[in-house]
């Protein structure tokens, strides 16, 4: 059992994440409403406010208190109790995280910050707005010190040995947040508070933008690293089987946080003021991220095979039926899997300089977000809180919730193919994001984009719908389901191995992440200061 | 630390791959005759001095050569200057535009013309245009509440 304190500090986690799901995505039902032309808004909601909170409440509010609900449980379980400092400290940062939340919430509905999620300058929001988001960032470390201290004291106290997996993993997540996040705060703190409070007259756009990419390509590894700590640590168990190599494991994480921070000039390929040489620089550096991907899809699909023949399984694909097909805890997270499979593949096309010119800004972009952290990251998400929420009250996944969570976990990928093929295609065709209504005055080029709007449409409703279950059957894990023991999945390593020492020498990797960030934006963003333009005041067009 | 056989050689045919893509995006963007690379314009302009910058004081369609024009392009929240532009077939154009506002995106739909305006850059890039037929210029970045009327009209006759 977690520990009740660590429980409790979990569950809030959990359930603010929840109420963000549920009005994020109703307001994700409502433009694909709009956008089809199948409703219009009353005039004191615009769609670009909806937009706004759908991209807030969903990438940032929903994905941070989840993650950071699933490594309080999950670093309790496995490296004991907080102690009290660090779980007060924990605390603090869910206050800091939940007051930045309902500002910038207040200040989206109130007309006061309609710049979208990704606040992209010189479109100039309330300063509160940008305050908030910095809140929530100073929350998360709060959450980070509380979490790191843990795996730190565990080390102390069993010294020469090997660290839990679990804590292992959320440590590099948080490297990975940590030197991510700096680009942002250096944009929020430095750039957009004082324009916004008055005190600069003007911004470097320019500059703005590559420091929020320098955080928003590793931002979606933050996404799916905690998604792949379930796929390692927790499927295999549930499976009933073993990890396949906790080594490879550890050192796919450390490649992660290697490989995913000198990558944010592939979002901006398209944008003047940074040199193609240096474009192209961290595009290889964005294709490298492929390795430890690829060891992730082998890891789990050894697993698979490995269990599946343990149980008796024989030819070449007999495993597949060995599988516990009617278990959500599996079903969940392994469509999730399936899912990365195109998603991963239009990754490599966005970053492509060529192919991204074809679908740039296109809705095709927002298909493939809507399938990696809306298909992959959030059905793993599913998978967990079937069995954490239950575990955390001390009550029991039943077999009737069970099968719920499968016609929940089926809906949703229903729904989301639906949605996401739309997008896909229609965006090749040229079909912008982020854009209320394509019929431009009926112009030929943008008849056919109609008929896949409506499509989105009917995928968005019933993505609403699994919501709506998801949460019927979360209240009942947490308040109604009888009482109980729900198992924890932790996983066993296959083979006793002997961990190389290198891999927990955390000076070395971190070290080696920042020499591949001065290379990759070093000499960049020295051009992008020395050649700026006059800057740029604030503008609000809504 | 123990790697499988097979993980090895999935992991060597995938690094494979990703040198034969690498090299294939590289050559294409810096070796090939037509430069595909990405639009990556170096000049910058003053964003609230545009209108009285070079070359945008004469935003327009320019004949510089034998069927190849270049095309200036002024954006700002919620519009093209020109909006309306007609060219003929088989046409080069070299696009050169800027945004005086906030930052706009500059798409032809259905071709792979497709680039950033942000405000103090100029961006550029060249299209040929080969077949017959009228294009739908959009806007593809959130300008403010009015993006989706954002457009313009190119004609190819």
């Amino acid at each position: 059992m977690v520990n009740q304190l660590d429980s409790k500090l979990s569950l809030y986690h959990f359930y603010t994440a929840f109420i963000a799901l549920l009005i994020g995505g109703s307001f994700g039902l409502l433009q694909t409403l709009v956008r089809s032309e199948s409703i219009t808004l009353p005039v004191e909601l615009n769609y670009y406010q909806v937009l706004t909170a759908h991209g807030v409440l969903l990438a940032l509010v929903f994905t941070t208190f989840f993650i950071f609900g699933f490594l309080y449980a999950g670093v309790s379980k496995t490296t004991g109790s907080f102690t009290n400092r660090r779980r007060k400290a924990a605390w603090i940062g869910y206050l800091l995280m939940t007051i930045g939340t309902i500002t910038a919430v207040i200040l989206i509905l109130a007309n006061q910050a309609t710049v979208l999620y990704t606040f992209y300058a010189p479109l100039q929001a309330h300063p509160f707005f940008y305050i908030a988001l910095a809140l929530i960032i100073i929350g998360t470390y709060f959450a980070s010190y509380a979490l790191i201290a843990q795996y730190n004291g565990w080390r102390k106290e069993n010294k020469g040995s090997k660290s839990p997996l679990f804590a292992f993993m959320t440590v590099a997540t948080l490297v990975l947040w940590i030197i991510a996040t700096v680009g942002v705060v250096l944009a929020v703190v430095l750039q957009f508070i004082p324009w916004s409070l008055g005190w600069s007259e003007t911004i470097n756009v320019a500059l703005s933008r590559t420091l929020f990419w320098y955080f928003g390509h590793p931002l979606v590894y933050f996404w799916l690293l905690p998604a792949y700590m379930a796929w390692y640590i927790m499927v295999p168990k549930i499976i009933g089987g073993k990890i396949f190599s906790d080594s490879l494991a550890r050192l796919a994480f450390l490649l992660f946080i290697l490989f995913s921070i000198p990558v944010g000039f592939h979002h901006q390929l398209l944008e003047p003021g940074i040199s193609e040489g240096w474009k192209f620089v961290q595009v290889i550096l964005t294709f490298a991220v492929i390795l430890p991907s690829l060891m992730t899809a082998f890891a789990m699909f050894a697993t698979f095979e490995i269990t599946g023949r343990e149980k008796g399984a024989t030819r070449l694909f007999g495993w597949v039926k060995k599988l516990p097909w009617k278990d959500v805890r599996f079903l969940a997270p392994f469509i999730g899997m399936l899912f990365f499979i195109p998603a991963g593949t239009g990754g490599i096309i966005n970053a492509s300089h060529q192919m991204n010119q074809v679908i740039h800004n296109t809705i095709w972009v927002t298909g493939h977000f809507h399938i990696t952290i809306g298909a992959t990251v959030i059905l793993t998400f599913f998978g967990i809180s079937y069995w954490i929420i239950p575990h955390l009250k001390g009550r029991v996944l039943t077999n009737r919730l069970n099968s719920l969570g499968i016609y929940q976990t089926v809906l949703w990928t229903v729904g989301m193919s639906i949605m996401s093929a739309a997008m896909h295609f229609s965006g090749l065709s040229g079909n912008p994001r982020r854009t209320q209504e394509t019929s431009y005055s009926g112009h030929e080029v943008a008849a056919s984009w109609g008929s896949y709007e409506l499509a989105m449409a009917v995928g968005g409703t019933l993505l609403l719908f699994s919501i709506f279950l998801f949460i019927g059957i979360i209240i009942n894990l947490a308040f109604f389901a009888p009482k109980g023991q729900e198992e924890f999945p932790i996983g066993e390593s296959m083979r006793e191995e002997k961990m190389p020492k290198l891999l927990e020498n955390w000076k070395l990797w971190i070290g080696i992440a920042i020499v591949l960030i001065l290379f990759a934006y070093t000499i960049p963003v020295i051009d992008i200061i020395q050649h700026s333009p006059p800057g740029s005041p604030g503008y609000k067009f809504w | 630390m123990h790697i499988h056989k097979l993980e090895k050689l999935w992991l060597i045919i995938g690094f494979i791959t990703l040198i034969a893509f690498l090299t294939t995006v590289g050559i294409q963007a810096f070796a090939s005759d037509n430069h595909h690379g990405a639009p990556s314009d170096l000049t910058v302009v003053d964003p609230e001095k545009v209108h009285e910058t070079e070359p945008f004081d004469d935003p327009g369609l320019h004949q510089i050569g034998e069927n190849e024009y270049e095309l200036v392009m002024v954006l700002e929240s919620y519009g093209f200057t020109p909006n309306e532009i007609e060219i003929p077939q088989g046409a080069t154009v070299h696009f050169k535009i800027t945004s005086v506002d906030v930052v706009h995106g500059f798409e032809i739909a259905g071709t792979t013309v497709n680039m950033m305006a942000t405000p103090g850059h100029v961006n550029s890039m060249t299209y040929t245009f080969e077949e017959k037929g009228s294009y739908l210029i959009l806007c593809n970045e959130y300008c403010g509440t009015g993006h989706h009327y954002m457009s313009a009209e190119l004609e190819v006759i």
